[in-house]
């Protein structure tokens, strides 16, 4: 590849990546933090980040060995946590049609709630492909792996809630929202998913209200789709 | 203060390797075949889904046990966000625009 067009997917990856970046800085520190507070070492807070790559995960992974759980109980709570990721990934599938199994498996590494929703809108657009995807996943896991690291060494000299950065991702989640609200189906579909969401979040542990509530909602949106389909034709 | 020992180091893999694999196994095979018409719809689906079932819990619910909570800064601050994302269409500006009505309703919270 030429230096020019190295450096443009360079830049095109990284200008859609900042939004992500500024919203990890606040809760990687965070979690660096705790992780001190749960007698891990900062490099050792950096090594889970840098295997697991997970954040609310790796919260709750902070929280269970700070009260001592055995390492069995983590591990599975941690895969339940991370399950919806398989949803995101067969979705990406689509655009990804072909690929080599290789860029695929290191583009696996990188799938998270963020970069998924930076990604996956640009990629049905067009003029977006896997190398501009794939420098958003690794801008965010550098930012991610040293702002927990920070997080360890120095993060409880830093002021919380400082310029309402803790709002950071809820603001990236609306907006990347809004960026899919593409007709009235996915309308209906996001209020229901909401609806449902909360309202399982009240009863179901770790992350199940997620992917149940997506699933279904989903099936809906499908669903109605199809029946208009079905109509028109 | 422990640095590295094995049995943490294990369990880090573990739980490495427990997260990859549902990010792994559908990129791996799903995008070698075709897939049928219905599957296609229904994953068109499942990044707005996915979005507000990521989104509403953290707007309308608090505490560590969730439960029901509609006087949240974040709810409120939710409002100019949105507003800011539909006129705009620019993520950055969405951001900024959100931390910014955030910390500036804290100020005066409650109101």
């Amino acid at each position: 590849m030429p230096p020019s067009i190295a450096s443009s997917v360079l830049g095109r990856g990284l200008s859609a990546a900042w939004p992500i970046c500024l919203g990890y800085l606040p809760i990687g520190m965070a979690l660096g933090v705790l992780g001190q507070k749960a007698g891990l070492h900062p490099l050792a807070i950096g090594f889970m980040s840098l295997v697991v790559f997970a954040g609310s995960s790796q919260f709750i992974a902070v929280s269970m060995i700070s009260s001592g759980m055995p390492a069995f109980t983590i591990v599975i709570t941690t895969f339940v946590v991370n399950l919806r990721h398989l949803l995101m990934s067969s979705a990406l599938a689509i655009p990804f049609r072909g690929r080599s199994r290789s860029v695929l498996t290191l583009f696996a590494y990188g799938v998270t709630d963020e970069s998924f929703a930076v990604n996956y809108p640009k990629l049905l657009e067009g003029d977006w492909h896997i190398e501009h995807a794939l420098v958003v996943n690794h801008a965010a896991n550098l930012t991610w792996i040293a702002s927990t690291v920070a997080g360890g060494y120095g993060g409880q000299y830093i002021p919380e809630g400082a310029f309402g950065i803790d709002y950071a991702l809820i603001a990236m989640f609306i907006c990347l929202l809004v960026f899919q609200l593409r007709g009235k189906i996915y309308l209906v579909t996001a209020i229901l998913g909401g609806a449902l969401a909360v309202g399982l979040a009240l009863v179901l542990p770790s992350n199940w209200h997620i992917i149940v509530a997506s699933t279904l909602a989903a099936v809906c949106g499908a669903s109605i789709k199809r029946y208009y389909r079905r109509l028109s034709s | 203060m422990r640095a590295f020992w094995p049995d943490y180091t294990m369990m880090i893999f573990a739980m490495g390797l427990v997260t990859f694999i549902p990010r792994w196994l559908p990129l791996l095979f799903l995008s070698r075949r075709d897939l049928p018409q219905w599957l296609v719809d229904w994953l068109d689906f499942i990044p707005v889904a996915i979005l507000s079932a990521l989104l509403a819990p953290l707007l309308v619910t608090s505490g560590p046990l969730p439960h029901l909570d509609f006087q949240r800064i974040e709810l409120v601050a939710a409002l100019p966000t949105f507003g800011v994302a539909c006129w705009t269409r620019s993520l950055g500006v969405t951001v900024l625009a959100g931390m910014f009505s955030f910390w500036l309703l804290g100020l005066f919270w409650p109101i």
